[in-house]
């Protein structure tokens, strides 16, 4: 199996790169469930007042038709007032780009931000939709069948693993 | 209606939820894959826009063939907050009066393309005859039919026991009145059963309770004072005004004096118990004002909670 880049080094990286980029009053929402970690692993780094937002994009999704509704579905929760913030939204793997779509439309039900900017972790390419991540830890490619996972082990330290289909 | 009230026609070949018809027989996942949907949906009432896509283009028909006004409006904001198109019918001034049957009615309203069914029926086994005779890609909620069931009234209130007490494991949860007309006792003792309450009882007079309630895996009371003692959650059942001073009841005064709960018979449940009544509530009848709108009532949480469960329930279906 490959070896993929240390989750760790990536967080490190990310938090740079926004760091380097500052605006007042920036909000950090992470999507279910890696993006959230990563989320969580950010507001600390950065040193951000407030909870982070966390959002699950499962009835925003546009699959529901295909697969229905998806089991262990998380409540989406943005305590902070969305209306004129400037939120940088956050997965860990960014693929097709349905997932930021669905989670841009459930961001807009809570109000009218300011701006949005988007951060992955890694970015694995495969756009459907038009939509360019502006912070990214690490491209990478691989094969269709192939998964890239985010895990958390039981201290809270991030890695990467690649699952396939196939087994 | 003679058709056999059985479960299995709810769920599809590998055990998902197709209708919903009846608490009973049901798999506790699909109870629980029910109850944590239904949390997230409580989220999106907290929206500034309290809606999803979920069911965009879809056509809802609530099928009310009895009066109700909390069931049929929680269910049709439900469908709204999920993007369904609804269309209400109060079928008793409707075409049944001039002679359509059943089936027929369905069968006409499915000509008009409907995906879902809310049925509400004075006659037990309506919802079971309906979903037997829709086409495979129709579901069919069932919203209370005679005295069998009203599944989403339990799961509403299992929703709600669960948010204010974690976990049903040390429950004792009591439900009083007249248990033998009531199809929400039914569905929520099969709900509590199967979501593994440590005790539930049912208390009312020899002439409300069913003859065989024991079999249903109920420890039974007939005296509220003993019921309520050291219980966690506290079931209020409507008396229906019908029954009061037939030859079940002497009078409501009488109910009221014996099985009403006042704050007096709710000291005998633990100090953290909580009052819930499916509505519409008989002040003084069953349960006192006071009580009704003091500090452990959880009656108002559970028809906002009700909405999130019904949402639950109709994303989980058409899914299905």
């Amino acid at each position: 199996m490959r070896t993929l880049p240390d989750a760790e080094r990536l967080l490190s990286d990310l938090a740079e790169q926004i760091q380097s980029d500052p605006r007042p009053g920036t909000a950090l929402v992470g999507i279910y469930t890696g993006g959230v970690w990563v989320a969580e692993r950010l507001q600390q780094v950065l040193a951000l007042p407030g909870p982070i937002g966390t959002i699950d994009v499962a009835f925003w999704r546009d699959d529901y038709k295909k697969t229905g509704m998806r089991p262990g579905v998380k409540p989406s929760d943005i305590r902070f007032d969305v209306e004129g913030s400037d939120i940088i939204l956050i997965d860990d793997v960014l693929y097709t780009g349905r997932t930021i779509r669905a989670a841009m439309n459930e961001i807009f039900d809570y109000g009218r931000p300011s701006s949005i900017r988007l951060a992955a972790l890694v970015d694995r390419g495969g756009r459907e939709l038009p939509i360019c991540p502006q912070y990214v830890g690490a491209q990478l490619r691989v094969e269709p069948h192939q998964t890239i996972v985010l895990r958390r082990d039981s201290t809270g330290a991030l890695s990467l693993v690649l699952e396939s289909a196939d087994g | 209606m003679v058709e056999p009230i059985s479960s299995g026609l709810q769920l599809t070949a590998d055990g998902k939820l197709k209708h919903l018809l009846t608490i009973e027989g049901l798999p506790a996942q699909v109870v629980l894959q029910i109850l944590d949907t239904a949390r997230s949906f409580v989220s999106v009432t907290e929206q500034e826009v309290k809606k999803v896509p979920l069911l965009r283009g879809k056509a809802i028909f609530n099928l009310f063939f009895e009066p109700s006004t909390r069931t049929r409006t929680t269910f049709e904001i439900a469908a709204k907050r999920l993007s369904a198109d609804v269309v209400n019918l109060n079928i008793a001034t409707s075409s049944q009066t001039k002679g359509e049957t059943l089936l027929d009615t369905v069968a006409n309203l499915t000509a008009m393309n409907a995906d879902m069914f809310v049925v509400r029926h004075s006659q037990s086994g309506a919802a079971h005859l309906i979903a037997r005779h829709v086409g495979p890609n129709i579901h069919v909620v069932n919203a209370g039919d005679g005295r069998h069931a009203h599944p989403t009234q339990a799961l509403l209130d299992a929703f709600t026991i669960r948010h204010y007490k974690g976990s049903f494991d040390d429950l004792r949860v009591a439900i009083v009145g007249d248990v033998l007309h009531s199809r929400v006792a039914r569905s929520e003792i099969h709900a509590l059963n199967v979501l593994g309450a440590k005790e539930v009882r049912v208390i009312g007079p020899r002439t409300l309770l069913p003859r065989h309630v024991r079999d249903l895996g109920v420890s039974v009371f007939y005296d509220v004072r003993s019921g309520l003692e050291g219980v966690d959650v506290i079931i209020m059942l409507r008396l229906q005004s019908e029954r009061m001073g037939g030859p079940l009841l002497p009078s409501a005064g009488e109910y009221f004096k014996y099985y009403g709960l006042t704050p007096d018979k709710l000291t005998l449940a633990r100090p953290d118990a909580i009052v819930m009544h499916p509505g519409p509530m008989n002040r003084g009848v069953e349960i006192d004002s006071t009580v009704a709108d003091g500090g452990q009532s959880v009656i108002l949480p559970q028809v906002t909670f009700g909405i999130a469960v019904r949402m639950a329930v109709m994303g989980i279906l058409a899914g299905n």
